[in-house]
């Protein structure tokens, strides 16, 4: 019972707004950014923002930030290497047929 | 023995201070971190359900990139950018509603959770009106499907082909329908977590519901987060 009252000490409301408006700006600049002509980057930047977002999301909203349960830990990165395994390796697939 | 043994423990569980504690579990801490244990390992399976279809995205889209900024920019960015900003406020009135829960403000957390389903309505009415502009422009695969002579963006003289961007589209409703279908079922959980707090069953020691229905909530919003970009934002810049 400890550690959640600790962590819920820290004000988390302060934590709760000023994500919330981190998140909004992230959309606003995902929405101004794809306007700007950056090449191939413009797929990364977007990506990038919508990742920081997702993390920002994860870590304060769904309080993976101060969970001292190791086994979800456990299970939130095996989620994203397995992600990472089927993205990956379909794309190093497709990317690399017409070498042959 | 074994008789006594188990009036023992019928007595201490008897002294136990929180009749939310079920049984079979410890303490309250051990019962919440397995329920949100449980809450995860569904949503690692949800991320490699909406994976796959983010995997076929990014092949068809690797394969016919200018198609796929043709018809991404047919879409209205505008309302995908306003939803996208109702989702996350949504998600701020969720974190908000578990904290009133947690500081025993219930007028609070009420609030909160009419405001979360009222901001999810939002959302559904707003893509209606997204869905309803593709209808009206025969932009939804099948017989009736129509994309002749959409120039691609930045090359004014070659237009898309049309069978490229029905798979766009195809793409398209499939991810954003998968995702309003989990809008609606958020919206059914959320209204029985609404009937739940209504009933006075949440206290600042139990409240796991909540936090289980927000961790799903929360979900649903990560992955809209992604898919706004990758739907509405490609080569809006040409």
């Amino acid at each position: 019972m400890s550690a959640p009252s600790d962590h819920s000490k820290s004000s988390p409301l302060t934590t709760y707004f000023a994500v919330w408006v981190a998140l909004l700006f992230g959309t606003f600049l995902t929405y101004e950014v794809a306007k700007i002509d950056l090449g191939p980057w413009n797929a990364a930047v977007a990506l990038t923002i919508a990742s920081t977002k997702a993390l920002l999301v994860a870590l304060f909203f769904m309080h993976i930030k101060g969970a001292h349960e190791r086994l979800l830990k456990l299970v939130v990165i095996s989620t994203i290497f397995f992600l990472f395994i089927l993205l990956s390796l379909s794309m190093a697939d497709y990317a690399t047929r017409l070498w042959s | 023995m074994a008789d006594s043994q188990a009036m023992v423990e019928t007595a201490s569980h008897a002294a136990a201070p929180n009749p939310a504690l079920l049984h079979h579990f410890a303490d309250p801490q051990q019962q919440r971190d397995a329920a949100s244990l449980g809450m995860w390992i569904f949503l690692g399976t949800e991320v490699m359900f909406f994976g796959g279809l983010f995997c076929s995205y990014l092949i068809y889209r690797s394969w016919y990139f200018g198609d796929f900024a043709a018809a991404s920019t047919s879409i209205d960015a505008a309302l995908g950018g306003t939803n996208t900003a109702v989702l996350i406020c949504s998600s701020l009135t969720v974190v908000l509603a578990i904290w009133a829960a947690q500081t025993s403000r219930r007028g609070l957390m009420l609030l909160m959770l009419v405001l979360t389903m009222l901001f999810g309505l939002a959302f559904l009415g707003i893509k209606g009106v997204e869905y309803h502009d593709k209808f009206v422009e025969h932009h939804v695969p099948g017989a009736s499907f129509s994309f002749e002579h959409v120039p691609i963006p930045g090359q004014p003289d070659q237009y898309a082909n049309p069978h490229h961007a029905e798979i766009f589209f195809a793409l398209y409703f499939i991810m954003t329908g998968l995702h309003a279908l989990h809008m609606i079922i958020g919206l059914g959980i959320f209204s029985w977590l609404l009937w739940m707090a209504w009933k006075r069953r949440f206290t600042p020691e139990y409240h796991t519901p909540l936090e289980i229905g927000g961790l799903y909530w929360h979900f649903v919003d990560i992955v809209w987060i992604y898919l706004f970009p990758l739907l509405y934002l490609i080569d809006r810049h040409k």
